[in-house]
């Protein structure tokens, strides 16, 4: 297996990115102005390095196949963006931040570029501000925190539940601003459907106009990737429904290493599957387990009766209700992380306790708080002899100002009053830690192709913090990126413009149209939904929440069936040359068949369980996640090499010189 | 329940467009309104016919995508949702729905029930930002204290999703809700101050070139925007506009 080189400055942790920065080359102003970009995505990465690179002189493309550059799914973040600012002077300092996103992520990510996170993390608060970002204030002025999972300080600054949208909005009007210029040339409602490299170096793309059909030539002398994760390989998610993996695919089939696909973060608390005709799952937010209790029926016959409506859960005596989470983690209780939450959950619901028609849901219950605040509430209001039913008004209003509007959110799409009977949730995919390989200055391992933000591997090792996902996005995008990329870039100084009619273009853009006409070639009866449902479905049942040796192989070997059975009987109506959605799902599905298999090998090969990955051989007596530091301290970069399971193996392995390695434990 | 769907067809920009009736069964009051139109689609597609082309992403109601006229109103009938919020359990057995896309001039249909929204983009570049440089050098973020009311007003004004829906609700086809919700947000905030002159002026110009209407104000608008966007946005707007006019 070859090594794979990371690039990282020697030198002190601390003092890496400023050696880093004085050390690589610059371009002068006149020279960017003869040097193009292309920029895939416009999330929080891509939006905010195609502004900060076309405010440096470049001259931006930007792709998106949203209608708009806001449209991106960056939007729908909620919680918070972490910075270690100290401001509430509880001690957090860029360290601290560094050594909670390396320890929470299982200690598989790498130690420079988490520092180098935590340390551009308190520009971005700067800069967000500077530009108009609405961030929640206290009264006297000043920005307000909050605290995150898993934390022991207030670092995560917020703009109530749309902290993402604020942050990309922020990012888009800098984009504005730059296109308003000139300076960005975006081309939104295109995708990218192939990478061009040029002797060995990206050099362009090949999109697809998506109103029209057009096939379209695009050159420039570096690609940025920001297209976000694949969570979607999943079919259900958190994920926008057109969110996918093509453009980091494309490259990974050109050349491009990808990195740790099986670190998938599952969420503990979504609203559930009501049926299937479920596009898309929607999270509720994780502090609502603070006050709520997870529970599911003790008897199989009380838990059928509730999944056919006979039984009322609030009929059910506390003595016949299982709170699996306080009965197996007394220190923690409803509090575990977001992994161990998740698994139990599924275990609880695969041996038959589910509570609702599809038996995959357990109970969120806010009855106990509601008393206990409405106890305390009618105390301090001086009513001492307040009856239950005033208690339970009184607590209900507490809860409803501390999570009102998460509480309208569940009773609009659920339609059931959570005051009243406990809340339904379940797990659902919605992050991905794997993304493509890059080194410290977010270079892939083909030259002059760059990855930001969801679409690489870097910062996150195998389980990312609340609030970090924002954080690294507009890290890469306006401070890491516009810096490393300039290293490459003053190589191409005297290059001019790259032409596009090139062999390598021809070449390429031929690849493009037969994979077309051979997606819409197939003659079969079923639409691209049902594959990518089946697809769904075997993902989540032997690739999920937790994995074993035989459904992983099983997975491989479905995985290739249904590929197969894909290309040969997929049905695509509609024409290459004009808008068609269906046409746009099955290119996207496609690469989901191939990297959900790759996944899978990936997680086969993985013979430890750390964050995301849980493989059920290696627990501890306790059911914990047992990571094996000795054999498995490194990150799996696989090479392309035809089918997915000839994909080879590279290794990347893990140094930490300024953190100790201990195993994570919640007991 | 049984639905009887009379939908908007177009071929695209140039073509024709005409309202085509869609029977459809096994509806759930649990579907979301797009996942009604998912199960049209695919039997559609079962059928070898062509699906109904729709916007949507996120399918939480923040994106801003989804833009379906639902018999007469934007977004459908339920208030401060957009239409991937909007479920079934709304909806009777046997009830007829129309669905249109958003209409106005400014925005064109580009296929189905999609239409052209770029004419926002324009109105956002125009203007819509503050002209600051990503130099990791700016201002410590507590250098600048906002009132905390003035900072929710501002974030109130900010949360607009550039739908649509205010546009497609007023009998105008008028963009002042969505364009004054972003001089509102930087007009409350002291880093909006040094361009606010020539904000309002550029954002009102290049709303006026979109083809958009004017305000007359009915209020259409604020009744149908998912989020509540407030019609005080418009007169702030105004405010900004007759002083920006005395000064320039």
């Amino acid at each position: 297996m070859a090594t794979l080189d990371s690039k990282v400055p020697s030198g002190p942790l601390a003092d890496k990115w400023t050696k880093h920065k004085n050390d690589i080359n610059l371009v002068n102003p006149a020279n960017k102005r003869s040097i193009d970009v292309i920029v895939v995505g416009t999330g929080l990465a891509g939006g905010a390095a195609a502004a900060t690179l076309a405010e440096l002189g470049y001259n931006v493309k930007t792709f998106c196949y949203q209608d708009s550059p806001r449209r991106a799914h960056s939007i729908a973040a909620q919680g918070g963006i972490n910075a270690a600012k100290n401001y509430q002077g509880d001690g957090d300092s860029f360290y601290r931040l560094f050594y909670d996103t390396v320890k929470g992520g299982d200690y598989r990510s790498r130690e420079a570029n988490v520092y180098r996170l935590a340390e551009v993390s308190a520009n971005i608060i700067d800069q967000c501000v500077a530009q108009g970002v609405p961030f929640a204030r206290e009264y006297g002025g000043l920005l307000d925190n909050r605290s995150f999972g898993g934390v022991l300080v207030s670092r995560t600054f917020y703009a109530k539940g749309q902290t993402g949208q604020q942050l990309l909005l922020g990012a888009y009007a800098a984009m504005n601003r730059q296109i308003h210029r000139g300076k960005i040339q975006t081309f939104n409602r295109h995708e990218m459907l192939d990478l061009v490299l040029v002797d060995g170096k990206a050099r362009g793309i090949i999109a697809r106009n998506l109103v029209s059909g057009e096939i379209e030539r695009h050159s420039a002398h570096a690609v940025v990737l920001a297209s976000g994760g694949y969570g979607n390989v999943f079919f259900l998610s958190t994920n926008a429904m057109g969110s996918n993996v093509m453009a980091a695919w494309r490259a990974h089939r050109r050349g491009a290493y990808f990195a740790n696909p099986c670190y998938t973060q599952i969420h503990p608390t979504c609203i559930p599957v009501s049926g299937d005709h479920q596009s898309k799952l929607t999270l509720m937010s994780e502090s609502l387990r603070n006050d709520g209790r997870i529970w599911v029926p003790k008897r199989l016959e009380d838990a059928k009766a509730i999944q056919e409506g006979k039984l009322k859960p609030t009929a059910l005596k506390e003595e016949d209700r299982d709170y699996y989470l306080e009965r197996r983690y007394p220190a923690f209780g409803n509090l575990v992380p977001r992994d161990v939450a998740s698994r139990a959950a599924k275990e609880r619901c695969d041996a038959g306790f589910g509570v609702n028609k599809t038996g995959e849901a357990v109970f969120l219950d806010f009855d106990a708080a509601i008393m206990r605040y409405g106890h305390e509430k009618a105390l301090t209001s001086g009513i001492n002899d307040a009856d239950a039913a005033l208690v339970r008004k009184l607590g209900e209003e507490v809860i409803e100002a501390k999570y009102g509007n998460l509480f309208q959110m569940y009773e609009k799409i659920v339609d059931e009053n959570p005051y009243k009977t406990p809340m339904k949730i379940y797990p659902a995919v919605h992050y991905t830690m794997g993304g493509l390989w890059v080194d410290y200055n977010l270079q892939t391992t083909i030259p002059g192709c760059y990855a930001a933000g969801e679409a690489n591997f870097s910062d996150h090792g195998a389980n990312r913090l609340g609030a970090s996902a924002l954080m690294q996005g507009l890290a890469d995008g306006y401070f890491v990126l516009p810096y490393t990329i300039g290293d490459y870039l003053s190589q191409d100084i005297r290059t001019g413009a790259i032409p596009t009619d090139s062999p390598e273009f021809d070449a390429t853009e031929k690849d493009v149209k037969d994979r077309l006409e051979k997606l819409m070639s197939g003659k079969g009866t079923h639409s691209v939904d049902y594959y990518h449902k089946k697809l769904g479905k075997i993902m989540w049942n032997k690739c999920g929440m937790s994995r074993n040796e035989k459904e992983l192989k099983e997975a491989i070997q479905e995985i290739a069936a249904l590929r197969a059975d894909f290309w040969e009987n997929v049905r695509v109506p509609g024409s290459l040359d004009s808008k068609n959605q269906e046409l746009e799902k099955a290119g996207r599905v496609a690469d989901f068949l191939e990297l959900g298999e790759l996944f899978a090998k990936d997680a086969l090969t993985r013979n430890e369980s750390c964050g995301g990955h849980f493989r059920e051989e290696y627990q501890t007596e306790e059911g914990e996640a047992l990571r094996d530091d000795k054999n498995f301290k490194f990150v799996s970069a696989w090479e392309y090499k035809g089918e997915p399971k000839d994909a080879k193996l590279h290794k990347e392995e893990l140094t930490y010189d300024n953190i100790e390695l201990k195993t994570r434990s919640y007991k | 329940m049984k639905l009887n769907l009379k939908i908007w067809r177009q071929n695209d920009a140039k073509s024709k467009g005409k309202m085509v009736q869609y029977p459809l069964d096994g509806v759930d009051g649990d579907m979301s309104f797009l996942e009604m139109l998912d199960v049209l689609n695919e039997e559609l597609i079962n059928k070898g016919e062509e699906p109904v082309e729709f916007d949507h992403d996120c399918r939480e109601g923040i994106c801003g995508a989804c833009s379906l006229q639902i018999n007469g109103e934007p977004h459908g009938p339920d208030r401060k949702i957009t239409t991937c919020q909007l479920h079934m359990r709304k909806f009777n057995d046997g009830d007829t729905i129309v669905i249109e896309p958003f209409r106005a001039n400014a925005f064109p249909v580009i296929k189905d029930l999609m239409v052209d929204r770029s004419a926002f983009d324009r109105i956002q570049q125009a203007g819509g930002y503050i002209s600051v440089n990503t130099s990791g050098n700016t201002v410590d973020a507590n250098a600048i204290p906002i009132e905390k009311e003035k900072a929710d007003d501002a974030f109130n004004a900010a949360t607009c999703i550039g739908c649509g829906a205010c546009v497609a609700a007023c009998k105008n086809a008028s963009a002042m809700l969505f364009t004054s919700a972003k001089v509102s947000q930087f007009a409350l905030l002291p880093q909006g101050q040094v361009e606010a002159t020539d904000r309002v002026l550029n954002m009102v110009r290049q709303m006026d070139l979109e083809g958009f209407g004017n305000c007359t104000n009915t209020g259409a608008c604020e009744v149908e925007c998912p989020k509540g966007i407030s019609l005080e946005n418009i007169a702030r707007m105004n405010r900004e506009y007759v002083s920006a006019s005395v000064k320039g």
